[in-house]
């Protein structure tokens, strides 16, 4: 079955998605592990301008320079900021086994296309292979979350899952009203803002974004 | 009819065996000066590697007194298999006589075939060093071939085929289309590539060094023709698999068999993507940095993650 070019543009973006999510997720440098997401962002970016150019919404074309703006440049950049003033710029991060957490990244590929078959039966549209996609990667980043212990790397991966999500919503249902959009563009931008409070104080409470050190709990 | 189109095909078949061979070291020539230029060298030149088989086959061969056959007659077998894996793949042309006796799979096993020998010959002698390197080729090929395997069968279910020339066919010449799935193969066949053919993140192919080299270790007992076999094998599987890659992502531009005016554009086209596939290479080879053995498998393993997404990503999308 011939497709037209666009959909196979946005299957190919798709894809670049799910592997800058694995990337991400055997990545041990905290400088890298920003710029991956700052690629992200930017497929995000190109992939919802390409729905909005062949889908006719002209709100989509807000939301991917929302994207641009958000997610490709203030976020990446306060990150920045942010590893530059807590001096862990060059930090490498001890991974458990990345080959394990491969293949459980694999299984939940497997997992995620699975759930979203009967979904992607529903929707109409265009993209319909692309929900399973948004929902492994989507997972993966919950998977990047649970194996990490410094606590930057985990709000990366709390932006990326966003990254998913939002993802999904543009491929699958041709984007959320603009309102929506701005809403939740607002609070990323705000919770990046109050992680990175908090790191100052994780760091001043137990000299280390480390956050296994948050386990013990003593009062001494 | 029937005669005329055999004659055709095994004279197309000759031709390209006959190039492959020709072309094998000139391609790693090609490399090697790549690579002398990248780091601010002059580099021997193109054709330093036919000085080298030149002069090992004026030899006279040394061979240790406890050696078996099976030590003399490695070096034959592996250039045998080589130059049958490069005759399989359609390099300048589909359809050749020959491309039937194998599919992708049996041409795996070729390889695996080859290899096999040469661990078991670098263990003849029962030197350390060719035991060393026996066994640390196991470890890196039982994992590449996998992801081999992997990359193959993505291409194959694109075309429904796991016949090379199916698949060569049913990617050139039909619509253009992009398939994400074997932008996936792709990456994970050029680590494979890179793993197999003793290739730097790997292994590096001009080292001495016993805590790092594989290759060199096992083929250390050798010298004079059966080395210069040795060494034109390798650079045979080197242009052997570059030209599966070519078949497998890039294969437009290939000739049938019997179009003669089609023959001298398909030869320029491979030179081109082969000058272009060396330059990458050699390329690759100068950013990377070598890595430890222990760090081989994550390598590996990535490899094979990409191939089994690139499956996977072909079954949600059909693309």
């Amino acid at each position: 079955m011939p497709m037209s070019y666009t959909i196979q543009f946005i299957n190919l973006l798709a894809a670049i998605l799910l592997l800058i999510v694995f990337a991400m997720l055997s990545q041990r440098r905290i400088l890298s592990l920003i710029n991956l997401f700052a690629w992200q962002g930017l497929v995000l970016t190109v992939s919802t301008f390409v729905v909005a150019y062949s889908t006719g919404q002209s709100h989509l074309y807000y939301s991917a320079a929302l994207t641009l703006l958000l997610k490709v440049l203030v976020l990446p950049w306060l990150l920045h900021r942010l590893i530059r003033k807590l001096n862990v710029r060059w930090d490498v991060e001890t991974l458990i086994n990345i080959p394990t957490t491969m293949l459980v990244g694999i299984a939940l590929v497997i997992f995620a296309f699975n759930l979203a078959a009967p979904i992607s039966q529903l929707a109409e549209g265009i993209t319909r292979g692309l929900i399973g996609i948004a929902l492994a990667s989507v997972l993966l980043s919950l998977l990047m979350m649970l194996t990490r212990r410094k606590a930057i790397s985990q709000v990366v991966g709390f932006l990326a899952m966003e990254n998913g999500l939002f993802f999904a919503a543009t491929s699958a249902t041709h984007g959320m009203p603009l309102v929506v959009e701005l809403g939740i563009a607002l609070d990323v931008l705000v919770a990046t803002f109050i992680f990175g409070i908090f790191f100052f104080q994780i760091r001043e409470t137990f000299d280390s974004l480390d956050i296994t050190h948050m386990e013990k709990l003593k009062d001494d | 009819m029937e005669n005329i189109n055999l004659t055709l095909g095994i004279l197309f078949q000759l031709c390209q065996s006959l190039l492959v061979v020709l072309l094998a070291p000139l391609l790693t020539g090609w490399v090697n000066q790549c690579r002398a230029w990248l780091q601010n060298r002059s580099g021997p030149g193109l054709l330093q590697p036919f000085r080298t088989l030149r002069k090992l086959f004026h030899k006279d061969a040394v061979i240790a007194y406890n050696a078996s056959p099976l030590f003399r007659i490695t070096p034959y077998i592996l250039f045998g298999c080589m130059w049958l894996a490069a005759a399989i793949i359609p390099i300048i042309a589909v359809d050749l006589p020959f491309s039937p006796a194998a599919d992708v799979i049996a041409l795996v096993g070729v390889f695996a075939l080859a290899r096999v020998f040469i661990a078991l010959a670098a263990m003849d002698i029962g030197t350390a060093f060719g035991t060393l390197g026996a066994r640390r080729e196991m470890l890196v090929s039982f994992l590449a071939e996998p992801a081999l395997l992997m990359v193959l069968f993505t291409a194959s279910l694109i075309s429904q085929s796991t016949q090379l020339p199916r698949i060569v066919e049913a990617l050139a010449h039909h619509q253009f289309v992009l398939y994400p799935s074997l932008a996936f193969a792709g990456l994970a066949f050029v680590i494979v590539l890179l793993a197999e053919n003793a290739r730097i993140p790997v292994d590096n192919p001009g080292t001495h060094l016993e805590l790092t080299m594989i290759h060199e270790a096992m083929i250390l007992e050798y010298s004079a023709r059966h080395l210069a076999l040795i060494e034109w094998a390798s650079s045979l599987k080197l242009l052997a698999y570059i030209s599966l890659g070519i078949a497998l992502f890039f294969p437009h531009g290939i000739a049938e068999v019997g179009q003669w005016g089609a023959l001298p554009l398909a030869i320029a086209v491979l030179l081109v993507k082969l000058t272009l596939a060396g330059a990458g290479l050699a390329l690759l080879e100068t950013l990377l940095a070598k890595m430890r053995i222990f760090r081989a498998p994550e390598f590996l393993g990535t490899a094979f993650l990409l191939a089994v997404l690139g499956l996977l990503i072909h079954f949600l999308l059909g693309a």
